[in-house]
């Protein structure tokens, strides 16, 4: 459960620019998190709401983008989107492919 | 406060003790690696409408940031360090243990990570080696601030071997890089050997996996081709070794591998 600590660091980058542009008020604080980055996103909103209290976040609503897991396959070079990262090439049965898209932990934009 | 496991809620900061000097500080979002600036100016603004700011920043770039800096600490101090992972109980204290009195060719220094209490620590302080327990208190990981810190008070000497144990799970470590130059997972023949898929980020994010308990085996059903082929199946570049930290069994295979990777360092 670690993303409480995830959403403390959302938090701190979000204040961080509000302030940075004299920002009073935040409406929302906008994520991607990828669907293999290790974070589950439900317990993110659970955490957010106890970590905005007192802050200048304290309106903000935080919207999670889901980034989908795609990967290439290293041997064939087919472009899939496994559930999970181990899952073997559909193609090839190659493992270990090379990550397209689906660990991002990124804070994209706040709106205010 | 996260009700599961307590992830550092409000009451942020952990707990570094020093069982040498008996001396314990208290490190929270007051230090200047942790907080917000505060961006006092006069002039006004006429931001009323709603707009959109860009931001673009990687939610743990801080983290990384000063695992950065920990990496050149080690690298200008010729220090290999090592992140030592695993769940609760696969007995990574007693592996330190054993490793602490068997490893010979450069100095040791260790950092124990647990939410409470020195008891590591006091285990790793009975063989005389330097010690650092940090307390995360809420925390379920080590982050790279925690080891900056840890680093300052243990002052590891040029040319050692820095052993970090994280708190004891297999989950929140893998994604708090802390400067390390090698992650090494442990796992215990009485866990099952479908760890790897249960919790790939750990087993794809580790250099090397041990796997420990291993004088278990004969009264275990622990299929080690099985275990294996998972872990691969995660990380195809995993080195495992398998050894016993209670009986010794294989340590050699562990403490060789060591000491290649120090006389590699330089």
């Amino acid at each position: 459960m670690h993303e409480f600590s995830i959403v403390q660091n959302i938090v701190e980058i979000a204040i961080e620019t509000a302030s940075q542009n004299h920002v009073k008020s935040v409406r929302s604080v906008e994520v991607e998190i990828g669907q293999a980055s290790g974070i589950v996103a439900d317990a993110m909103d659970f955490a957010w709401e106890s970590l905005i209290k007192d802050t200048p976040l304290r309106q903000a609503s935080l919207v999670i983008k889901i980034i989908p897991l795609v990967v290439k396959c290293v041997e064939c070079g087919l472009q899939y989107s496994p559930q999970e990262i181990y899952e073997p090439c559909r193609l090839c049965g190659a493992l270990n492919p090379e990550i397209l898209s689906g660990k991002e932990l990124r804070v994209t934009a706040i709106q205010t | 406060m996260c009700e599961h496991c307590g992830c550092s809620g409000e009451d942020a900061g952990f707990v570094l003790l020093n069982p040498e000097t008996g001396s314990h500080y208290h490190i929270g979002d007051d230090n200047p690696d942790s907080h917000v600036h505060a961006h006092p100016h006069k002039h006004s603004h006429m931001h009323d409408s709603p707009r959109k700011i860009s931001v673009e920043v990687d939610i743990l770039h801080r983290n990384d940031l000063i695992a950065q800096r920990n990496r050149g600490f080690f690298e200008a101090r010729n220090i290999l360090a090592l992140n030592l992972v695993s769940s609760p109980g696969s007995g990574k204290t007693t592996l330190l243990e054993r490793t602490v009195r068997h490893f010979e060719k450069k100095p040791v220094f260790v950092i124990e990570g647990d939410q409470q209490t020195s008891l590591d620590a006091d285990r790793i302080k009975a063989t005389g080696v330097p010690v650092i327990q940090v307390n995360t208190r809420d925390g379920c990981h080590l982050d790279a601030l925690m080891v900056s810190k840890a680093v300052k008070e243990l002052n590891p000497a040029e040319s050692s071997l820095l052993l970090i144990e994280n708190v004891g799970n297999l989950v929140c470590p893998a994604l708090f890089d802390l400067g390390e130059n090698y992650r090494v997972v442990i796992l215990s023949v009485t866990e099952g050997e479908d760890k790897p898929l249960k919790y790939p980020n750990m087993f794809r994010s580790a250099d090397i996996c041990l796997i420990n308990k291993t004088d278990l085996l004969p009264y275990l059903d622990f299929d080690l081709d099985r275990f294996r082929s998972f872990c691969l199946q995660v990380n195809p570049g995993i080195t495992f070794i398998e050894l016993s930290a209670k009986t010794g069994e294989g340590f050699d295979r562990w403490i060789n591998w060591l000491e290649q990777q120090v006389t590699g360092n330089r």
